[in-house]
């Protein structure tokens, strides 16, 4: 690595800085709040069990952040044999 | 008019006692009648810092449950008769800790001194939210690094949610106290600025304090930095910040200890 090099990469403190900036802009608009992720994944899970059985260990849901726009990943592992009927299946003539 | 003060900050080894300790000598050696409280209970440290540890026979909680009178728990500093300290309860644990326990001894305390110092436990707890409770005025204290502000920017929206003031819809002043800052290393770009910092909390500041020797030095000793070595850069630094406490106007530097040649050439390695 160029000397340049090594001396820009001692330079972290904008690094920090920017870090800093939108964590605490998101965690000041959400401060008091319920947990979003907490509250979204107690719902999903609450619709699909209605229609199927499902382990609640089996359902990941994940977050990232970015600066302008967020993605939410929601991981549902449905087994294929314990499709549960408690909602009966239109039938069709 | 006395003043409660809670000394805060979220987390934890940022200097929340030491800086208590080194105000609260700053402050009494005016002349004001000063108190230190330590609401760390279960782990207390100001009385170790303030060289009294083996002074201690009743403390906060003992006065909270009526076992003892105000008065019997206080603890004179031999070095400064108008500075007393109450310590916290190191065999109890933080339940102890009653609001309306807490709100009887201040009140108790605000009749005998001008100054009431509250040396926060750190976290966001029960023994933090009551330090703070009948505050008139904080002092957050927050070391340059990531962790540390983003407690300390928790710590100011509990203390405009959660304590009294706040709830009777007036304003908690509320003092930025920036420690163990490096500014050769802010130079290069290592450390956040004191500008990173006040940008991004928006607090007033009221003192920078050097990462210097002589704060260990100090708390080794059990005298505070302030009567330890008052003529050190952290020392100078507190006694500044404490006479913008008291509202003089002072221009804000950052105190340097003078090295001679022999510190140059032979000691800059180890500062």
């Amino acid at each position: 690595m160029s000397f340049f090099g090594f001396a820009r990469r001692r330079r972290s403190a904008p690094i920090a800085r920017e870090r800093l900036r939108i964590l605490l802009e998101y965690e000041r608009a959400t401060a008091g709040q319920k947990d979003l992720m907490l509250v979204l994944r107690e719902e999903i899970l609450a619709v699909i069990g209605r229609h199927v059985a499902v382990d609640p260990e089996k359902v990941m849901v994940k977050v990232d952040r970015g600066t302008t726009v967020s993605t939410l990943e929601i991981d549902i592992e449905v087994p294929n044999v314990e499709m549960r009927a408690s909602v009966p299946i239109p039938k069709f003539a | 008019m006395a003043k409660v003060l809670v000394v805060t900050s979220g987390k934890g080894g940022v200097g929340k006692t030491t800086s208590t300790a080194a105000l609260g000598v700053a402050l009494a050696r005016d002349g004001q009648n000063v108190v230190v409280v330590d609401f760390d209970v279960g782990l207390r440290n100001l009385d170790l810092v303030m060289g009294a540890e083996r002074r201690v026979v009743y403390d906060l909680i003992n006065v909270i449950q009526g076992v003892v009178k105000l008065p019997q728990a206080l603890i004179r500093d031999k070095r400064i008769p108008t500075l007393s300290l109450l310590a916290a309860s190191q065999t109890r644990d933080k339940d102890a800790l009653t609001e309306e326990g807490v709100a009887r001894v201040i009140a108790g305390l605000r009749e005998k001194f001008d100054w009431i110092i509250c040396d926060s436990p750190a976290g966001i707890e029960r023994g933090a939210t009551l330090a703070m409770r009948y505050a008139d005025a904080a002092v957050v204290v927050t070391n340059p690094e990531v962790s540390s502000v983003r407690d300390s920017d928790r710590i100011i929206g509990l203390l405009d949610a959660k304590t009294e003031k706040a709830e009777k819809g007036e304003r908690i002043d509320k003092h930025l106290l920036i420690t163990r800052y490096e500014a050769a290393r802010v130079a290069r770009a290592e450390m956040l600025s004191i500008d990173d910092v006040l940008e991004i909390l928006s607090i007033p500041l009221i003192g920078i304090i050097p990462e210097s020797e002589d704060v260990l030095r100090a708390s080794n000793l059990g005298a505070p930095v302030t009567l330890s070595n008052p003529m050190s850069a952290p020392a100078r630094a507190y006694l500044d910040a404490a006479r913008r406490l008291k509202g003089e106007t002072i221009e804000m530097t950052i105190p340097a200890d003078k090295k001679g040649l022999f510190d140059k050439l032979f000691r800059r390695r180890a500062a």
